[in-house]
């Protein structure tokens, strides 16, 4: 027997439609994966298999009657917790949050639901989305797929594992510096930021408003395409929503993935990501990807963006700044987590002594680097000049968009590093977002797919395209064109690759939610 | 709480010159809130009005209510200010437990509407011009009550409640420059100025405007800088001030405490004081210094509002008259004399006049209730009229007057009963079975039983001595127990007479 977890959603719904499968073995099957690897791996904060399993009956009735919601009814999909919902917690792999059950869905997830989709679970993730690493969970840190020492990015750790793990075949991630890309590029998976305002932004618990964007992550591009069409679309309940009527991500995909479909393509190469930061197999495995884009016609031309050098710096005043605001609203008043203070205590003390105990070292570090960057007297120096940065980000964009198609950079620098071994250095970890976090600050869409491994230490590295605001359809047809050849070379997906790992090492962690 | 000692007010104009300014808030009466579809409505269960917005759930996000915006930018208007083509909301952080989100979304550098200027008429005729600095949009709190401990304040409360159905109701925040020159009058120009931001949100209909329910509140600046001086002394602010007369009875008792400090060699604490209607004094609340740190920034779930020209066009040519203008065409339409107009206009109370004529009652009618009978009923109660009934209910009393249903006696029992809230005029009437007597026979049989019992009456009528049918008249309004009119009661007695 096929082992079903092993299939892309879109073969998944291939066989739904024609009745080689059903949602309920299809689900059944990831659910046994969960439970026979997920102690190791710890992708999921919150697994509910009678709901998923109900789901999927549901979807099977559906079918049976003819009338399935979209070509994906059936499917599973695992979601990260920062998104709510109303029938599994929503903690954001946060203390403060634990066990807190929302009264409605996030936009994406309805319209998950609403395509049939059946919910697997909710993601471990840093606290809050703050980190790269997934260990600044509550709930204790995901493990790597490919090397179970060691991290799986973050903060959608736990996304990107568990589509690595083939506990899922895609999942909903959120990136408001690369949350979504460097996992993908750390754990061989797809990750894909969309254009800020083409996905609904209502129901993601706030990181950095103005950053955040709701995006997908899998095992190729087209599962990426075909949730990305689920979730997009302009929805009232986000001011930031863009009205713009979206082409198919998925028919973009599929073009892309065409022979042919890359000849006469201007691919600029962002002379700032490269270096000493940057680890020899990741720069291979990017020079490797560049080679095979220009064997299949693509024009690779040299472009500078001299502002970027300053990305990160600007990305760590207004992130702070902005998630200084956002988390004021967990206070103990109305939801979630509340310290009891012998004697009663005033509200002020309730709301100090829950936010000391409900917060993590790394979530309380950028409150307070935010609440001083917003303080009167320094508002200028730093939100004022981070904004500015900003601007001249934009405008690096606009300028190198003005002459090439795409940009290509590797994604991240490094590949997984050990658990634990920067969690002392926040520095080294803000560090790895060097080339994710401009497509945040400027508003621009942002793909992660598999390079390939590096030679050095045998893990997975990732390439990242960037587009102009608007075109996420161009970053699919992009990056489906090189998977494609990517795939041929290499017989199937990266992950298919990846060694199996041993599920006697249970991960160490608190449970969140119910 | 102990009043402090006051300077006599005309010792302290002497010897200080009063500095005003105000931050008058208006609550839009828009069907839902703000940022959010929760209804906008007074009252109310605790906590029924509500959505994740208003509650700053996680994950929520606001939405802006372009209501609020139209009406916001149709205030503007009304102020005579610029109105910004690009302005931005921004977050006012703070903690406080009525606050969902712990930050209000306001609007910080750049507010909707800016400088303007308003046209404010004194009891005896004059016209002070206000200037406006800013409108402004934001939200509203939520509401706490304390329970327990015996002020019903936070101090000394066991424990407090919190009902969000007011956070997230629309306000615009109209804050006027530093208003010099006032001297004496500094309290009645503060009352005339609430009254005109009244007036002009009620003629725009954009605002229930009623000060009883915290739709429009104002917090009074007032600091006093001795004369001769040129630098301001420091102010304070007077929150908690809802209705006109206590806008005035407050600024008076600032400038007469601040000026009793003052000239013992005290300092005056840049704080925020509340109002106390009943004892008739401000105390201390929190220290409020220029430096307190709200950590604005651009609120990033918004969009820059960016009304249209064409918008603005629209709502400039919707705008009614002005206040000065509305008041020359209602005495022409109602030919008041100018005593009679302007014992309406001191009271406050033109616009109760045009609801009830509108609801159709005779001006001189709807003239004699308010600064009548309903004047007397609030002055005995303390309370202002407009908190007691409605411009259509009185208007209801006055229509059965009319029909003949009513006589005055019976009309003043109904609106008191209308006034405590019994009913409508109708139901009252039904309910206490008070309508006038109009069958003649009945009457007829008690005139009857009445000349029976005084038969010189007659008599002394046909001898040309009317008033002796006073007598009669009495005597059959006391036997119907009043549910009689009188005038008819009159007619028939003479009728009998005659005959």
């Amino acid at each position: 027997m096929t082992d079903l977890t092993r299939h892309t959603a879109a073969e998944l719904a291939a066989q739904l439609a024609d009745g080689s499968t059903t949602s309920v073995a299809v689900t059944q099957a990831h659910l046994d994966r969960i439970a026979a690897v997920d102690g190791t791996i710890h992708a999921f904060l919150h697994v509910n298999p009678e709901l998923s399993l109900a789901a999927a009956a549901a979807s099977d009735a559906r079918r049976a009657a003819g009338k399935p919601l979209s070509d994906l009814d059936g499917v599973p999909l695992a979601i990260k917790d920062v998104l709510v919902t109303t029938d599994m917690p929503s903690t954001s792999g946060s203390k403060i949050l634990e066990g807190w059950m929302s009264p409605y869905d996030a936009t994406v997830v309805t319209r998950a639901r609403e395509a049939g989709l059946v919910p697997l679970g909710k993601t471990n993730m840093d606290e809050f989305a703050m980190g790269s690493s997934t260990e600044h969970s509550a709930y204790g840190p995901t493990r790597n797929p490919w090397d179970i020492d060691r991290i799986p990015g973050g903060s959608g750790g736990g996304s990107a594992a568990a589509v690595a793990a083939f506990e899922a075949p895609f999942a909903l991630g959120s990136d408001t510096g690369g949350s979504i890309r460097q996992p993908a590029h750390i754990t061989g998976t797809v990750g894909m930021k969309p254009t800020y305002g083409s996905v609904s932004r209502y129901g993601a618990i706030a990181l950095a408003s103005s950053l955040d964007q709701v995006g997908p992550c899998s095992r190729t591009v087209l599962d990426a395409a075909l949730l990305h069409d689920v979730i997009g679309g302009y929805d009232r309940h986000d001011s930031t929503s863009l009205k713009d009527a979206w082409p198919s991500f998925a028919e973009a995909a599929r073009a892309g993935a065409q022979p042919g479909s890359l000849k006469g393509l201007k691919v600029g190469v962002v002379g700032q990501y490269s270096g000493e930061a940057f680890q020899a197999g990741v720069m291979t495995r990017f020079r490797e990807s560049l080679e095979m884009l220009a064997a299949a016609g693509a024009e690779i031309v040299d472009v500078s963006l001299p502002s970027v050098e300053y990305a990160v710096a600007a990305y760590y005043l207004i992130l702070p700044a902005e998630a200084s605001s956002n988390l004021a609203k967990f206070d103990s008043v109305r939801f979630g987590m509340r310290a009891t203070l012998t004697g009663g205590g005033t509200v002020e003390q309730v709301m100090s002594a829950t936010r000391e105990a409900g917060f993590g070292p790394e979530v309380k570090r950028r409150i307070i680097l935010g609440t001083y960057a917003l303080s009167a007297g320094y508002y200028d120096a730093y939100y004022g000049s981070a904004q500015k940065v900003r601007t001249l980000i934009q405008r690096d964009f606009d300028h190198a968009f003005a002459s090439v198609d795409v940009l290509a950079t590797p994604t991240a620098p490094t590949t997984a590093w050990k658990l634990g071994e920067k969690l002392d250095d926040p520095l080294a970890m803000y560090a790895q977002d060097i080339a994710t976090i401009p497509a945040n600050l400027a508003g621009i869409p942002g793909i992660s797919i598999p390079s390939g491994i590096a030679p050095e230490d045998g893990l997975p590295v990732g390439i990242q395209f960037l587009a102009p605001a608007r075109h996420d359809a161009k970053l699919y047809s992009v990056a489906a064109g090189l998977e494609a050849l990517l795939h041929a070379q290499w017989g199937g997906p990266l992950n298919s690759q990846a060694p199996d790992f041993d599920t006697s090492s249970r991960t160490q962690s608190t449970r969140g939610g119910a | 709480m102990a009043k402090a000692k006051l300077m006599d007010f005309d010792k302290a104009l002497e010897l200080f010159e009063p500095v005003l300014g105000f931050e008058v808030h208006v609550e839009l009466n828009t069907k839902t809130k703000m940022f959010s579809s929760a209804p906008n409505e007074f009252g109310g269960e605790p906590n029924s009005n509500v959505t994740p917005v208003c509650l700053g759930l996680p994950g929520s996000l606001p939405v802006v209510n372009e209501q609020a915006v139209r009406y916001s930018i149709s205030l503007g208007l009304a102020l005579g200010c610029s109105i910004a083509p690009s302005s931005r909301f921004a977050r006012k952080n703070y903690f406080y437990p009525d606050l969902a989100k712990n930050y209000q979304i306001s609007q910080f550098d750049e507010p909707i509407a800016f400088e303007g200027k308003v046209d404010v008429e004194l009891s005896d005729g004059r016209i002070v011009s206000v200037d406006i600095e800013r409108a402004h949009m934001e939200e509203d709190a939520g509401k706490l009550t304390h329970i327990g401990g015996a002020t019903g304040r936070i101090q000394g409360a066991e424990y407090s409640l919190v009902d969000y159905n007011r956070a997230g109701v629309p306000l615009v925040e109209i804050v006027t420059k530093v208003i010099y020159g006032a001297e004496a009058d500094a309290p009645e120009l503060a009352k005339a100025y609430v009254a005109t931001i009244r007036d002009i949100v009620v003629a725009l209909g954009i605002s229930d405007a009623r000060m009883e329910r915290g739709n429009l509140r104002c917090d009074a600046n007032v600091s006093l800088r001795p004369r001769g001086q040129e630098k301001l002394g420091t102010r304070t602010e007077t929150k908690n001030v809802n209705s006109l007369r206590s806008v005035e009875r407050a600024v008076r008792y600032e400038i007469q405490r601040q000026a009793q400090i003052l000239s013992e060699g005290g300092t005056i604490i840049q704080e925020t004081r509340h109002w106390h209607e009943d004892t008739g004094a401000t105390s201390a609340g929190r220290p409020k210094s220029d430096a307190d740190d709200y950590r604005y920034f651009p609120e990033p779930d918004l969009l820059p509002v960016e009304p249209s020209a064409e918008l603005i066009a629209e709502l400039r040519a919707a705008l009614p008259e002005q206040p000065a203008e509305r008041k020359r065409r209602l005495k022409a339409e109602w030919g008041f004399t100018d005593l009679e107009f302007q014992d309406v206009v001191n009271s406050g109370l033109l616009s109760e006049l045009v609801a009830t004529v509108s609801a159709g009652a005779s001006p001189q009618a709807a003239r004699k209730w308010w600064t009548g009978e309903i004047a007397r009923i609030a002055n005995a109660a303390d309370r202002e009229p407009t908190e007691l009934i409605t411009g259509a209910q009185v208007a209801e009393v006055q229509l059965l007057v009319d029909e003949g249903v009513l006589n005055d006696r019976m009309a003043r029992q109904v609106l008191e009963a209308v006034i405590a809230g019994e009913g409508t005029a109708r139901e009252i009437v039904d309910a206490k079975g008070l309508a006038v007597v109009s069958d003649d026979g009945a009457l007829i049989a008690a005139i009857d039983q009445a000349l029976a019992a005084q038969p010189d009456v007659l008599e002394k009528i046909r001898e040309g001595k009317v008033q002796a049918a006073g007598a009669v008249i009495g005597a059959v309004m006391q036997a119907m127990q009043g549910k009689a009119d009188a005038a008819r009661v009159r007619e028939l007695v003479l009728e009998r007479a005659q005959a």
